[in-house]
Protein backbone atom coordinates (compact mmCIF):
# COMPACT_ATOMS: atom_id res chain seq x y z
CA UNK A 1 0.00 0.00 0.00
CA UNK A 2 2.69 2.39 1.18
CA UNK A 3 4.24 1.33 -1.94
CA UNK A 4 1.95 2.58 -4.70
CA UNK A 5 1.76 6.04 -2.62
CA UNK A 6 5.12 7.13 -4.02
CA UNK A 7 3.31 7.25 -7.25
CA UNK A 8 1.39 9.88 -6.44
CA UNK A 9 4.27 12.07 -7.58
CA UNK A 10 3.15 11.06 -11.00
CA UNK A 11 -0.69 11.77 -10.98
CA UNK A 12 0.39 15.36 -9.47
CA UNK A 13 2.59 16.03 -12.77
CA UNK A 14 0.08 14.51 -15.37
CA UNK A 15 -2.53 17.21 -13.49
CA UNK A 16 -0.89 19.83 -12.72
CA UNK A 17 0.33 20.12 -16.26
CA UNK A 18 -3.07 19.15 -17.44
CA UNK A 19 -4.38 22.35 -15.52
CA UNK A 20 -1.65 24.62 -17.43
CA UNK A 21 -0.28 25.36 -14.29
CA UNK A 22 2.98 26.86 -14.20
CA UNK A 23 5.64 23.81 -14.53
CA UNK A 24 8.17 24.99 -11.87
CA UNK A 25 5.66 24.61 -9.82
CA UNK A 26 3.89 21.61 -10.97
CA UNK A 27 7.49 19.69 -10.32
CA UNK A 28 8.07 21.04 -6.79
CA UNK A 29 4.80 19.64 -6.02
CA UNK A 30 5.40 16.70 -7.72
CA UNK A 31 8.67 15.88 -5.61
CA UNK A 32 7.50 17.55 -2.44
CA UNK A 33 4.23 14.84 -2.78
CA UNK A 34 6.79 11.95 -4.13
CA UNK A 35 9.36 12.58 -1.37
CA UNK A 36 6.69 12.85 1.89
CA UNK A 37 4.41 10.07 0.64
CA UNK A 38 8.15 7.64 0.15
CA UNK A 39 9.07 8.73 4.08
CA UNK A 40 11.70 11.42 3.41
CA UNK A 41 9.91 13.68 5.46
CA UNK A 42 9.55 18.13 4.42
CA UNK A 43 12.97 18.64 5.65
CA UNK A 44 14.75 15.67 3.74
CA UNK A 45 12.93 15.89 0.32
CA UNK A 46 14.04 19.89 0.12
CA UNK A 47 17.50 18.52 1.07
CA UNK A 48 17.67 15.64 -1.88
CA UNK A 49 15.86 18.16 -3.93
CA UNK A 50 18.69 21.01 -3.54
CA UNK A 51 21.02 18.84 -3.75
CA UNK A 52 20.09 17.40 -6.89
CA UNK A 53 19.87 21.08 -7.95
CA UNK A 54 23.04 21.47 -7.19
CA UNK A 55 24.66 19.04 -8.39
CA UNK A 56 23.33 19.44 -11.91
CA UNK A 57 23.95 22.64 -12.31
CA UNK A 58 25.86 21.82 -15.51
CA UNK A 59 22.43 20.65 -17.83
CA UNK A 60 21.95 25.39 -17.36
CA UNK A 61 25.92 26.13 -18.38
CA UNK A 62 24.35 26.32 -22.05
CA UNK A 63 22.82 29.63 -21.69
CA UNK A 64 26.11 31.19 -21.69
CA UNK A 65 26.07 30.90 -25.14
CA UNK A 66 22.86 33.07 -25.55
CA UNK A 67 25.05 37.04 -25.61
CA UNK A 68 26.70 35.55 -28.79
CA UNK A 69 24.18 34.79 -30.26
CA UNK A 70 22.37 37.94 -29.02
CA UNK A 71 25.11 39.85 -30.40
CA UNK A 72 25.29 38.54 -34.28
CA UNK A 73 21.25 38.57 -34.65
CA UNK A 74 21.70 42.61 -33.49
CA UNK A 75 24.20 42.57 -36.03
CA UNK A 76 21.82 40.73 -38.86
CA UNK A 77 23.06 37.17 -38.39
CA UNK A 78 19.58 35.71 -39.12
CA UNK A 79 19.11 37.64 -42.08
CA UNK A 80 22.01 36.99 -43.37
CA UNK A 81 21.61 33.46 -43.21
CA UNK A 82 18.28 33.96 -45.12
CA UNK A 83 20.19 35.36 -48.11
CA UNK A 84 22.35 33.09 -48.37
CA UNK A 85 19.58 30.37 -48.79
CA UNK A 86 18.08 32.32 -50.86
CA UNK A 87 21.32 32.78 -53.35
CA UNK A 88 21.76 28.92 -53.20
CA UNK A 89 19.83 27.18 -56.17
CA UNK A 90 19.96 23.58 -54.84
CA UNK A 91 19.17 24.13 -51.05
CA UNK A 92 15.53 23.32 -50.55
CA UNK A 93 14.24 23.33 -46.78
CA UNK A 94 14.35 18.95 -47.25
CA UNK A 95 17.70 19.34 -47.93
CA UNK A 96 18.82 21.79 -45.75
CA UNK A 97 17.69 19.48 -42.40
CA UNK A 98 18.45 16.69 -44.52
CA UNK A 99 21.49 17.27 -44.16
CA UNK A 100 21.90 19.15 -40.94
CA UNK A 101 20.03 15.48 -39.51
CA UNK A 102 22.87 13.86 -41.10
CA UNK A 103 25.84 16.30 -39.76
CA UNK A 104 24.64 15.85 -36.08
CA UNK A 105 24.10 12.02 -35.97
CA UNK A 106 27.77 12.02 -37.23
CA UNK A 107 29.16 14.62 -34.74
CA UNK A 108 27.09 13.11 -31.85
CA UNK A 109 28.47 9.30 -32.78
CA UNK A 110 32.07 11.01 -32.57
CA UNK A 111 31.13 12.02 -29.04
CA UNK A 112 30.62 16.06 -30.17
CA UNK A 113 26.83 16.02 -28.86
CA UNK A 114 27.39 19.59 -27.34
CA UNK A 115 28.99 20.74 -30.64
CA UNK A 116 25.26 22.07 -31.99
CA UNK A 117 21.76 22.23 -30.45
CA UNK A 118 19.34 24.66 -29.45
CA UNK A 119 20.87 28.01 -28.66
CA UNK A 120 24.08 27.18 -30.63
CA UNK A 121 23.05 26.18 -34.31
CA UNK A 122 18.88 25.88 -34.51
CA UNK A 123 17.98 29.65 -33.64
CA UNK A 124 20.71 31.47 -35.08
CA UNK A 125 21.34 29.50 -38.27
CA UNK A 126 19.32 26.13 -39.18
CA UNK A 127 15.70 27.41 -38.49
CA UNK A 128 16.54 30.80 -40.59
CA UNK A 129 17.66 28.72 -43.28
CA UNK A 130 14.99 26.33 -43.93
CA UNK A 131 12.89 28.91 -43.79
CA UNK A 132 14.55 31.02 -46.41
CA UNK A 133 14.33 28.26 -48.46
CA UNK A 134 10.82 27.59 -48.10
CA UNK A 135 9.94 31.34 -48.72
CA UNK A 136 12.15 31.30 -51.94
CA UNK A 137 10.57 27.76 -53.23
CA UNK A 138 6.35 28.58 -51.87
CA UNK A 139 6.42 32.36 -51.65
CA UNK A 140 5.55 34.08 -47.89
CA UNK A 141 5.10 31.63 -45.16
CA UNK A 142 1.50 32.40 -42.85
CA UNK A 143 2.26 31.86 -39.61
CA UNK A 144 1.59 28.33 -38.81
CA UNK A 145 3.63 27.08 -41.40
CA UNK A 146 6.49 29.18 -40.30
CA UNK A 147 6.26 27.50 -37.08
CA UNK A 148 5.87 24.00 -38.38
CA UNK A 149 9.38 24.67 -40.25
CA UNK A 150 10.58 26.06 -37.19
CA UNK A 151 9.70 22.90 -35.35
CA UNK A 152 10.72 20.78 -38.05
CA UNK A 153 14.67 22.32 -37.45
CA UNK A 154 13.86 21.64 -33.66
CA UNK A 155 12.94 18.26 -33.99
CA UNK A 156 16.03 17.91 -36.60
CA UNK A 157 18.21 18.88 -34.11
CA UNK A 158 16.88 16.34 -31.50
CA UNK A 159 16.40 13.35 -33.93
CA UNK A 160 19.94 13.27 -34.77
CA UNK A 161 21.59 13.71 -30.92
CA UNK A 162 19.30 11.19 -29.10
CA UNK A 163 20.33 8.19 -32.35
CA UNK A 164 23.62 9.30 -33.29
CA UNK A 165 25.15 9.62 -29.67
CA UNK A 166 24.65 5.86 -28.54
CA UNK A 167 27.09 4.72 -31.22
CA UNK A 168 30.05 6.66 -29.93
CA UNK A 169 31.36 4.28 -26.82
CA UNK A 170 32.33 6.44 -23.98
CA UNK A 171 28.91 8.93 -23.65
CA UNK A 172 26.17 8.25 -20.35
CA UNK A 173 23.72 6.25 -21.44
CA UNK A 174 26.11 2.83 -22.86
CA UNK A 175 28.03 3.67 -19.35
CA UNK A 176 24.97 3.16 -17.28
CA UNK A 177 23.91 0.08 -19.38
CA UNK A 178 27.71 -1.07 -19.14
CA UNK A 179 27.11 -0.10 -15.09
CA UNK A 180 23.44 -2.00 -14.62
CA UNK A 181 24.19 -5.18 -16.34
CA UNK A 182 27.97 -5.61 -14.69
CA UNK A 183 25.86 -5.28 -11.42
CA UNK A 184 23.83 -8.21 -12.33
CA UNK A 185 26.86 -10.34 -13.32
CA UNK A 186 27.09 -9.77 -17.10
CA UNK A 187 30.33 -8.17 -18.56
CA UNK A 188 30.27 -6.72 -21.68
CA UNK A 189 32.54 -4.21 -23.62
CA UNK A 190 31.16 -0.58 -24.74
CA UNK A 191 31.55 -1.92 -28.44
CA UNK A 192 29.50 -4.66 -27.62
CA UNK A 193 26.69 -2.50 -27.24
CA UNK A 194 27.41 0.43 -29.36
CA UNK A 195 26.84 -1.32 -32.31
CA UNK A 196 23.33 -2.36 -31.62
CA UNK A 197 23.46 1.61 -31.61
CA UNK A 198 23.74 1.40 -35.51
CA UNK A 199 20.29 -0.33 -37.05
CA UNK A 200 18.02 1.98 -34.75
CA UNK A 201 20.50 4.89 -36.31
CA UNK A 202 19.79 4.29 -39.70
CA UNK A 203 16.08 3.33 -39.63
CA UNK A 204 15.88 7.06 -37.50
CA UNK A 205 17.50 8.75 -40.51
CA UNK A 206 15.71 6.91 -42.86
CA UNK A 207 12.51 7.58 -41.21
CA UNK A 208 13.22 11.16 -40.53
CA UNK A 209 14.76 12.15 -43.58
CA UNK A 210 11.57 10.90 -45.07
CA UNK A 211 9.29 12.91 -43.48
CA UNK A 212 11.40 16.13 -44.05
CA UNK A 213 11.47 15.37 -47.81
CA UNK A 214 7.38 14.78 -47.07
CA UNK A 215 7.31 18.45 -45.70
CA UNK A 216 9.40 20.13 -48.43
CA UNK A 217 6.88 18.99 -50.94
CA UNK A 218 3.93 20.34 -48.68
CA UNK A 219 5.49 23.57 -48.36
CA UNK A 220 5.98 23.53 -52.53
CA UNK A 221 2.34 23.25 -52.74
CA UNK B 1 43.29 23.53 -13.34
CA UNK B 2 40.52 24.52 -15.23
CA UNK B 3 37.26 22.99 -13.95
CA UNK B 4 33.90 22.93 -14.16
CA UNK B 5 34.15 25.08 -11.65
CA UNK B 6 35.49 28.22 -13.44
CA UNK B 7 32.95 27.75 -15.85
CA UNK B 8 29.67 27.70 -13.28
CA UNK B 9 32.02 31.42 -12.11
CA UNK B 10 31.04 32.38 -15.20
CA UNK B 11 27.62 31.62 -15.67
CA UNK B 12 27.32 32.83 -12.20
CA UNK B 13 28.80 36.20 -13.20
CA UNK B 14 26.51 36.58 -16.41
CA UNK B 15 23.54 35.70 -14.22
CA UNK B 16 24.47 38.42 -11.54
CA UNK B 17 24.46 41.10 -14.44
CA UNK B 18 21.19 40.30 -15.75
CA UNK B 19 19.97 40.79 -12.33
CA UNK B 20 21.98 43.74 -12.10
CA UNK B 21 20.65 45.04 -15.60
CA UNK B 22 17.17 44.26 -14.64
CA UNK B 23 17.13 46.06 -11.26
CA UNK B 24 18.70 49.85 -13.30
CA UNK B 25 15.88 49.09 -16.15
CA UNK B 26 12.88 50.82 -14.85
CA UNK B 27 10.77 50.48 -17.85
CA UNK B 28 10.85 46.05 -17.61
CA UNK B 29 7.42 45.28 -16.45
CA UNK B 30 8.15 42.88 -13.80
CA UNK B 31 11.49 44.55 -12.29
CA UNK B 32 12.11 43.22 -8.87
CA UNK B 33 10.67 39.49 -9.52
CA UNK B 34 12.89 39.22 -12.51
CA UNK B 35 16.09 40.60 -10.91
CA UNK B 36 15.38 38.33 -8.03
CA UNK B 37 15.21 35.31 -10.25
CA UNK B 38 18.37 35.97 -12.04
CA UNK B 39 20.39 36.72 -8.59
CA UNK B 40 18.93 33.67 -7.30
CA UNK B 41 20.60 31.63 -10.12
CA UNK B 42 23.62 33.67 -9.97
CA UNK B 43 24.14 32.35 -6.26
CA UNK B 44 23.29 29.15 -7.25
CA UNK B 45 25.94 29.02 -9.82
CA UNK B 46 28.73 31.58 -7.57
CA UNK B 47 28.30 29.37 -4.29
CA UNK B 48 26.12 26.42 -4.40
CA UNK B 49 28.39 24.30 -3.09
CA UNK B 50 28.37 26.52 0.30
CA UNK B 51 24.95 26.32 0.83
CA UNK B 52 24.37 23.08 1.39
CA UNK B 53 21.53 20.79 0.82
CA UNK B 54 18.97 22.57 3.21
CA UNK B 55 19.89 25.93 1.78
CA UNK B 56 20.19 24.98 -2.17
CA UNK B 57 16.99 22.98 -1.34
CA UNK B 58 15.17 26.32 -0.18
CA UNK B 59 17.09 28.42 -3.05
CA UNK B 60 15.18 26.44 -5.83
CA UNK B 61 11.71 26.80 -3.25
CA UNK B 62 12.23 30.81 -3.62
CA UNK B 63 12.99 30.47 -7.63
CA UNK B 64 9.49 28.14 -8.21
CA UNK B 65 8.08 30.98 -5.80
CA UNK B 66 9.06 33.59 -7.88
CA UNK B 67 8.20 31.94 -11.02
CA UNK B 68 4.60 30.12 -9.82
CA UNK B 69 3.35 33.70 -8.61
CA UNK B 70 3.86 34.58 -11.77
CA UNK B 71 6.25 37.35 -10.65
CA UNK B 72 9.16 36.68 -13.79
CA UNK B 73 8.71 38.50 -17.34
CA UNK B 74 10.45 39.52 -20.54
CA UNK B 75 12.24 42.60 -20.93
CA UNK B 76 12.73 44.87 -24.05
CA UNK B 77 16.53 45.84 -24.04
CA UNK B 78 17.37 48.60 -26.82
CA UNK B 79 18.75 46.89 -30.32
CA UNK B 80 18.84 47.23 -33.57
CA UNK B 81 15.71 46.77 -35.78
CA UNK B 82 14.96 44.87 -39.00
CA UNK B 83 15.66 47.13 -40.91
CA UNK B 84 19.15 47.67 -39.69
CA UNK B 85 20.09 44.42 -39.03
CA UNK B 86 19.22 43.67 -43.57
CA UNK B 87 21.86 46.37 -43.62
CA UNK B 88 24.33 45.26 -41.27
CA UNK B 89 23.65 41.58 -42.85
CA UNK B 90 24.45 42.85 -46.34
CA UNK B 91 27.33 45.06 -45.97
CA UNK B 92 29.14 42.49 -43.93
CA UNK B 93 28.43 39.28 -46.02
CA UNK B 94 29.29 35.77 -44.74
CA UNK B 95 32.07 36.72 -42.76
CA UNK B 96 28.92 37.56 -39.87
CA UNK B 97 29.06 33.58 -39.83
CA UNK B 98 32.54 33.00 -38.51
CA UNK B 99 32.35 33.94 -34.97
CA UNK B 100 28.83 31.65 -34.75
CA UNK B 101 31.23 28.90 -36.20
CA UNK B 102 33.85 29.95 -33.28
CA UNK B 103 31.86 28.32 -30.36
CA UNK B 104 31.02 24.82 -32.17
CA UNK B 105 34.42 24.69 -33.66
CA UNK B 106 36.51 25.54 -30.43
CA UNK B 107 34.13 23.11 -28.10
CA UNK B 108 35.09 20.13 -31.01
CA UNK B 109 39.12 21.06 -31.19
CA UNK B 110 39.05 21.58 -27.62
CA UNK B 111 37.42 18.15 -26.88
CA UNK B 112 40.30 16.43 -29.36
CA UNK B 113 42.86 18.61 -28.39
CA UNK B 114 42.81 20.00 -25.02
CA UNK B 115 42.21 16.46 -23.07
CA UNK B 116 45.81 15.38 -23.20
CA UNK B 117 46.77 19.06 -21.24
CA UNK B 118 47.24 18.71 -17.46
CA UNK B 119 45.56 22.28 -17.07
CA UNK B 120 42.08 21.28 -18.12
CA UNK B 121 39.83 18.87 -16.34
CA UNK B 122 39.50 16.02 -18.61
CA UNK B 123 36.01 14.98 -17.72
CA UNK B 124 34.10 17.89 -18.40
CA UNK B 125 36.51 19.29 -21.47
CA UNK B 126 33.34 19.57 -24.24
CA UNK B 127 31.68 21.82 -21.63
CA UNK B 128 34.71 23.89 -20.84
CA UNK B 129 35.59 23.76 -24.73
CA UNK B 130 32.06 25.35 -24.89
CA UNK B 131 32.99 28.10 -22.47
CA UNK B 132 35.66 28.65 -23.62
CA UNK B 133 34.54 29.26 -27.30
CA UNK B 134 31.81 31.66 -26.45
CA UNK B 135 34.84 33.45 -24.75
CA UNK B 136 36.62 33.91 -27.63
CA UNK B 137 34.14 34.59 -29.98
CA UNK B 138 32.60 37.23 -27.68
CA UNK B 139 36.53 38.36 -28.41
CA UNK B 140 36.19 38.76 -31.53
CA UNK B 141 32.86 40.17 -32.08
CA UNK B 142 33.95 43.05 -29.93
CA UNK B 143 36.74 43.97 -31.73
CA UNK B 144 35.29 43.27 -35.34
CA UNK B 145 32.24 44.71 -35.26
CA UNK B 146 32.57 47.55 -31.89
CA UNK B 147 29.39 47.04 -30.46
CA UNK B 148 28.71 49.61 -27.27
CA UNK B 149 30.35 48.21 -24.31
CA UNK B 150 26.99 46.79 -22.78
CA UNK B 151 25.66 45.30 -25.68
CA UNK B 152 26.53 41.65 -24.49
CA UNK B 153 24.98 41.12 -21.96
CA UNK B 154 21.43 43.77 -23.27
CA UNK B 155 21.67 41.06 -26.02
CA UNK B 156 22.14 38.00 -23.68
CA UNK B 157 19.26 39.56 -21.37
CA UNK B 158 16.94 39.96 -24.31
CA UNK B 159 17.22 36.37 -25.50
CA UNK B 160 17.11 34.84 -21.85
CA UNK B 161 14.44 36.74 -20.53
CA UNK B 162 12.50 35.18 -23.37
CA UNK B 163 13.13 31.90 -22.74
CA UNK B 164 12.40 32.90 -19.03
CA UNK B 165 11.90 30.54 -15.97
CA UNK B 166 11.99 27.64 -18.57
CA UNK B 167 16.07 28.43 -18.36
CA UNK B 168 16.12 26.13 -15.21
CA UNK B 169 13.31 23.14 -15.86
CA UNK B 170 15.76 20.50 -16.98
CA UNK B 171 17.88 21.31 -14.02
CA UNK B 172 14.71 21.06 -12.06
CA UNK B 173 13.56 17.42 -13.78
CA UNK B 174 16.63 16.22 -13.35
CA UNK B 175 16.23 17.27 -9.03
CA UNK B 176 12.89 15.89 -9.59
CA UNK B 177 14.31 12.81 -11.03
CA UNK B 178 16.40 12.25 -7.73
CA UNK B 179 13.85 12.48 -5.53
CA UNK B 180 11.75 9.89 -7.41
CA UNK B 181 14.90 7.47 -7.18
CA UNK B 182 15.26 8.03 -3.35
CA UNK B 183 11.61 7.74 -2.97
CA UNK B 184 11.60 4.55 -5.01
CA UNK B 185 9.20 4.95 -7.52
CA UNK B 186 11.39 2.94 -9.79
CA UNK B 187 11.15 -0.47 -7.77
CA UNK B 188 6.76 0.15 -7.93
CA UNK B 189 6.55 0.71 -11.54
CA UNK B 190 8.89 -2.28 -12.27
CA UNK B 191 6.81 -4.67 -10.41
CA UNK B 192 3.29 -3.45 -12.06
CA UNK B 193 4.71 -4.14 -15.60
CA UNK B 194 6.62 -7.39 -14.79
CA UNK B 195 2.65 -8.18 -13.01
CA UNK B 196 1.52 -7.62 -17.04
CA UNK B 197 3.69 -9.81 -19.00
CA UNK B 198 2.41 -13.23 -20.14
CA UNK B 199 4.81 -16.39 -19.41
CA UNK B 200 4.81 -17.21 -22.98
CA UNK B 201 5.83 -15.90 -26.46
CA UNK B 202 9.14 -13.90 -27.06
CA UNK B 203 7.57 -11.09 -29.32
CA UNK B 204 4.38 -9.66 -26.56
CA UNK B 205 7.46 -9.54 -23.61
CA UNK B 206 9.37 -7.35 -26.18
CA UNK B 207 6.47 -4.92 -26.87
CA UNK B 208 5.90 -4.50 -23.58
CA UNK B 209 9.30 -4.04 -22.75
CA UNK B 210 9.95 -1.67 -25.33
CA UNK B 211 6.80 0.14 -24.68
CA UNK B 212 7.33 0.30 -21.04
CA UNK B 213 10.53 2.32 -21.63
CA UNK B 214 9.00 4.54 -23.95
CA UNK B 215 6.08 5.72 -21.68
CA UNK B 216 7.93 5.20 -18.49
CA UNK B 217 10.08 7.78 -20.06
CA UNK B 218 7.84 10.14 -21.37
CA UNK B 219 6.11 10.65 -17.80
CA UNK B 220 9.87 10.81 -16.42
CA UNK B 221 11.37 13.19 -18.69
CA UNK B 222 14.60 11.16 -18.76
CA UNK B 223 15.30 7.50 -20.32
CA UNK B 224 18.29 7.15 -17.84
CA UNK B 225 15.18 6.86 -15.09
CA UNK B 226 13.29 4.39 -17.57
CA UNK B 227 16.28 2.18 -18.13
CA UNK B 228 16.93 0.64 -14.88
CA UNK B 229 13.44 -0.18 -13.63
CA UNK B 230 12.10 -1.29 -16.89
CA UNK B 231 15.68 -3.97 -17.58
CA UNK B 232 15.55 -5.16 -13.67
CA UNK B 233 11.64 -5.58 -13.70
CA UNK B 234 11.22 -6.96 -17.66
CA UNK B 235 14.25 -6.89 -19.81
CA UNK B 236 16.50 -9.09 -17.47
CA UNK B 237 14.49 -11.22 -16.04
CA UNK B 238 12.10 -12.35 -19.06
CA UNK B 239 13.75 -11.68 -21.82
CA UNK B 240 17.39 -12.56 -21.38
CA UNK B 241 16.97 -15.10 -18.58
CA UNK B 242 13.47 -16.70 -19.50
CA UNK B 243 13.83 -16.59 -22.93
CA UNK B 244 17.68 -16.58 -23.25
CA UNK B 245 18.21 -13.15 -25.27
CA UNK B 246 21.21 -11.85 -26.37
CA UNK B 247 21.74 -8.94 -23.22
CA UNK B 248 23.57 -6.60 -25.15
CA UNK B 249 20.47 -6.17 -28.09
CA UNK B 250 18.03 -6.02 -24.90
CA UNK B 251 20.08 -2.92 -23.17
CA UNK B 252 21.05 -1.11 -26.31
CA UNK B 253 18.11 -1.40 -28.33
CA UNK B 254 16.39 -1.02 -25.17
CA UNK B 255 17.51 2.17 -23.81
CA UNK B 256 16.86 3.58 -27.80
CA UNK B 257 13.45 2.69 -27.41
CA UNK B 258 13.40 4.99 -24.39
CA UNK B 259 14.76 7.98 -26.54
CA UNK B 260 12.22 7.69 -28.62
CA UNK B 261 10.05 8.40 -25.44
CA UNK B 262 11.84 11.44 -24.96
CA UNK B 263 10.83 13.06 -28.23
CA UNK B 264 7.47 12.56 -27.17
CA UNK B 265 7.83 13.81 -23.91
CA UNK B 266 7.06 17.57 -22.25
CA UNK B 267 8.62 16.24 -19.31
CA UNK B 268 12.06 16.49 -21.40
CA UNK B 269 12.10 20.04 -21.68
CA UNK B 270 15.09 20.96 -22.50
CA UNK B 271 14.67 19.04 -25.82
CA UNK B 272 10.57 19.90 -26.49
CA UNK B 273 9.72 22.22 -24.59
CA UNK B 274 12.66 25.11 -24.35
CA UNK B 275 13.43 25.11 -28.03
CA UNK B 276 9.26 25.73 -28.55
CA UNK B 277 10.28 28.68 -26.37
CA UNK B 278 13.44 29.65 -28.01
CA UNK B 279 12.15 29.80 -31.45
CA UNK B 280 9.12 31.58 -30.65
CA UNK B 281 6.38 28.90 -31.81
CA UNK B 282 2.91 29.51 -30.80
CA UNK B 283 2.19 26.18 -29.57
CA UNK B 284 4.73 24.76 -26.66
CA UNK B 285 3.95 21.50 -27.53
CA UNK B 286 4.94 22.03 -31.38
CA UNK B 287 8.18 20.31 -31.20
CA UNK B 288 6.64 17.18 -29.88
CA UNK B 289 4.12 17.06 -32.43
CA UNK B 290 6.76 17.66 -35.30
CA UNK B 291 8.71 14.62 -33.44
CA UNK B 292 5.62 12.04 -33.11
CA UNK B 293 5.80 11.23 -36.75
CA UNK B 294 9.19 9.82 -36.23
CA UNK B 295 8.91 8.59 -32.68
CA UNK B 296 6.30 6.20 -33.57
CA UNK B 297 7.68 4.69 -36.54
CA UNK B 298 10.74 4.32 -34.99
CA UNK B 299 9.58 2.75 -31.55
CA UNK B 300 8.08 -0.28 -33.74
CA UNK B 301 11.21 -0.33 -35.47
CA UNK B 302 13.06 -0.70 -32.27
CA UNK B 303 10.58 -3.47 -31.06
CA UNK B 304 11.31 -5.23 -34.59
CA UNK B 305 15.05 -4.98 -34.00
CA UNK B 306 15.08 -6.71 -30.31
CA UNK B 307 12.54 -9.08 -31.49
CA UNK B 308 15.01 -10.20 -34.92
CA UNK B 309 18.31 -9.62 -33.63
CA UNK B 310 17.97 -11.08 -29.39
CA UNK B 311 16.13 -14.00 -29.47
CA UNK B 312 18.69 -16.44 -31.98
Amino acid sequence: MSGALVLIGIVVLVGGLMLRLNTLLVVMAAALATGLAGGLGLEGTIRAFGKAFNDNRYVTIIWIVLPVIGLLERFGLQQRAKMLIAGLRGATTARILIAYLALRQILAALGLTSVAGHPQTVRPLVAPMAEAAAERDGGPLDDAKRDTVRAYAAATDNVGLFFGEDIFLAIASILLIKGFLEQNGIVLQPFELSVWAIPTAICAFVIHAGRLWWLGRRLKR
Amino acid sequence: MITLAWLYALGGAMFAAYALFTLADARHPKRWGTAAFWGLLAASFLSGDRFGDLGNGILVLALVALAGLGLTGRSDPPTTSTTEREASAARRGNRLFLPALVIPATALLGTLLLKRLPLFEAKNITLISLGLGVLLALGAILLWLRPPARAPLDEGRRLTDAVGWAVVMPQMLAALGAVFALAGVGDVVGQAAAYAIPAEGTFVATAIFALGMAGFTIVMGNAFAAFPVMMAAVGLPVLVRLHGGDPAVVAAVGMLAGFCGTLLSPMAANFNIVPAVLLDLKDRHGVIRAQAGTALPLLLANILIIWWCAFP
